[in-house]
């Protein structure tokens, strides 16, 4: 039992979790952009397959690893334009219409994959992003391996969440999103077109879930597989809730989740006798207990999920 | 005489014309078998992908003639097998583990054709057969090579689900390695998934920092954990140096041709197919093989390996086989 403590203690494990951590908060980010302007965008997990494979194929095309991760953000842009638009000026429901996303975009992945790509035994390789020691502070002891030796997206990500706390807190164009997300009314009493930040609203958000999966096949990893996303979309969605919609609760909540995962992948090693499913399901089950204790005093925008229809009440 | 078209031998003719393609087809089974491939997953997973080069190297070869579908879901699964045995194929390769139920009651449903499945079931009727995968005695090998390598003494393994095809491989692993370095310490981790590289990567960075300095990778991404810290590792199924040179030492390779071969064979001398074709796995048919990187591997290492080889070749040492879950 000790050992299994003294883990906790190691920099090695709280490396892990930032990197565990990164394509869950890029993912976390954009499903709460999306949903603080009023739209649940379950597409989020097609989303990311989506953006694994481009920002994958880009760099596997002789592109830069940074264009990849911009080419990722155009494709998810894309398929969060065609949610929102079935969501916004269409009004569906957005369960469906997420769904239907997801099981589209990455279908459409895995079919333009083996249309582009010649498959042998192994899927091709490029070469991701490597650790980047941030000069300076990479030489504090213990912070400075855990939080200033990982790769450059986990930067973009860290930096990402500050970007967007601060844009929906502190500008009014985060102040109308939040607004279209509570009452579109009064946006639309306000001069300003409710339909329209929805619809940017949705892109914009899915275009930073493409970056979650961009991160696996362009850092964690350095080929795409058809289902390598693996739910963590599904996790990301439940994880805003947790976040109550706030960024920087977001962040913790993928934190904590990463640092489930980390600590049990160090537990199987140590602990004898127990069986693996339940070091697997810690984290699911740790994040549904903290969803219970959190969420039930989350303040959820108040008009999630429903359509808006000019000049209806 | 003159020659002059009767309107009964333009009717024969007609007729004799529509049916030469099926005499074509009869000609052509004789020689060439039509197989069809049900994947569950994309062809990359390196399962599958060893049974997909053989059936494509079986048919560069004129033994057979292949086709497949990919990344078929289990709920779709007979539907799938049904349209082959629908199309003509003689033999419809698959598996059946998420679907046996479905799986049998389709090939009862088609007694002409006949089935060749992954499973952890057993052979049924007169043409459902079944195959296990045993890249076991390769593993052993790897095993032994591996228990003269490492610094800490300490092994990991990395696999999917603890189900018997992955157990007894890792099982196979330590097995070899205990039976040259008996103080090895092991340590496992599964990680709940066929297809997370991610996730594997992070599993082989904990073992590594649990002390181990040689990794099993039963899944990609283990060696790129191993590559990141500068240990090593060892392939599965695959070959995985040429991807992860200096670090994959050697793999433990499994064959699916012999399968092939002997299924056709069975289907060409009109044999009922319903038995178990996992022996063809086994390293007397050439079913598995060790391929290693001399430079990488100490050489006081390699006679004993070399002659256990030859043991296993020769049929005087059986690697066991432990399907239990490695802890």
């Amino acid at each position: 039992m000790m050992e299994a403590m003294d883990i906790l203690t190691t920099a090695s494990l709280w490396s892990a979790v930032l990197r565990i951590a990164t394509p869950l908060i890029f993912g976390v980010l954009g499903a709460l952009i999306c949903e603080r302007a009023g739209v649940l965008n379950l597409g989020i997990e097609g989303i990311m397959t989506m953006g694994a494979m481009i920002g994958w194929l880009t760099v596997y095309w002789g592109g830069d690893l940074w264009a990849g991760l911009a080419m990722a953000v155009l494709a998810g842009m894309v398929i969060g334009w065609l949610h929102a638009m079935l969501t916004v000026p269409l009004g569906l429901s957005q369960h469906v219409a997420g769904l239907g996303i997801t099981l589209f975009a990455s279908a459409l992945a895995y079919y333009l994959y083996r249309l582009w790509v010649q498959v042998g035994n192994l899927p091709p390789t490029i070469v991701p992003f490597q650790p980047w020691a941030v000069p300076i502070l990479s030489d504090i002891p213990f912070l400075g391996e855990v939080l200033f030796t990982q790769t450059p997206p986990t930067y973009v990500a860290l930096i990402l969440v500050g970007l967007v706390a601060w844009m929906l807190a502190r500008t009014p164009m985060g102040l109308a999103l939040r607004m279209t997300g509570e009452n579109p009314h009064a946006v639309e009493a306000q001069g300003l077109n409710p339909m329209r930040i929805r619809i940017w609203a949705v892109m914009v958000g899915s275009g930073i879930m493409a970056l979650g999966g961009a991160f696996l096949t362009t850092a964690a990893f350095n080929s795409f597989f058809p289902s390598m996303v693996q739910g963590r979309g599904w996790i990301c969605i439940a994880l805003v809730v947790f976040a109550s919609w706030r960024p920087g609760k977001a962040l913790v909540g993928a934190l904590l989740f990463a640092l489930f995962d980390a600590f049990q992948l160090r537990l199987q090693t140590v602990v004898e006798g127990v069986p693996y499913q339940l070091f697997l399901m810690a984290p699911y089950v740790l994040s549904i207990v903290a969803l219970i204790l959190v969420a039930r005093r989350a303040r959820v925008p108040e008009a999630l999920m429903q359509p808006y229809r000019r000049g209806e009440r | 005489m003159t020659f002059s078209t009767s309107r009964r031998t333009l009717l024969m003719g007609a007729a004799a014309t529509l049916a030469l393609p099926a005499y074509i087809r009869r000609a052509n089974a004789q020689t060439v078998i039509k197989v069809a491939g049900v994947h569950a997953s994309p062809v990359e997973n390196a399962w599958n992908s060893r049974i997909h080069a053989a059936m494509q190297a079986a048919a560069a070869d004129g033994v057979i003639e292949y086709e497949f579908s990919e990344g078929v879901a289990a709920t779709d699964y007979p539907r799938a097998m049904r349209e082959y045995a629908e199309g003509g194929a003689r033999l419809i390769w698959g598996e059946s583990y998420a679907v046996e139920a479905e799986a049998r009651a389709v090939a009862a449903d088609y007694p002409e054709t006949a089935f060749l499945m992954g499973s952890s079931g057993a052979a049924e009727g007169d043409n459902f057969g079944v195959f296990g995968t045993r890249n076991h005695e390769a593993a052993y090998l790897a095993g032994m090579l591996a228990g003269k390598m490492s610094a800490t003494g300490t092994f990991g393994s990395v696999g999917g689900y603890p189900i018997p095809e992955v157990n007894l491989l890792i099982n196979a692993f330590r097995m070899g390695v205990k039976e040259v370095n008996p103080e090895a310490k092991f340590l496992n981790g599964f990680i709940g998934a066929w297809f997370d590289p991610a996730k594997a990567k992070e599993a082989a960075v904990a073992q590594i920092d649990g002390g181990a300095d040689i990794l099993f990778g039963e899944r990609i991404g283990t060696a790129d954990g191993a590559q990141e810290r500068g240990a090593k590792a060892i392939g599965s199924l695959i070959d995985y140096t040429p991807r992860y040179p200096g670090t994959v030492f050697a793999n433990a390779i499994w064959n699916y041709r012999p399968t092939i071969d002997a299924i056709v064979a069975d289907v060409v001398a009109g044999n009922p197919v319903g038995r178990d074709y996992t022996e063809y796995s086994f390293m007397k048919y050439g079913g598995n093989e060790l391929i290693y990187v001399a430079e990488d591997v100490p050489a006081d290492a390699v006679p004993a390996m070399e002659a256990k080889r030859a043991a296993i070749a020769a049929g005087e040492f059986e690697v066991p086989i432990d399907a239990n879950e490695p802890a």
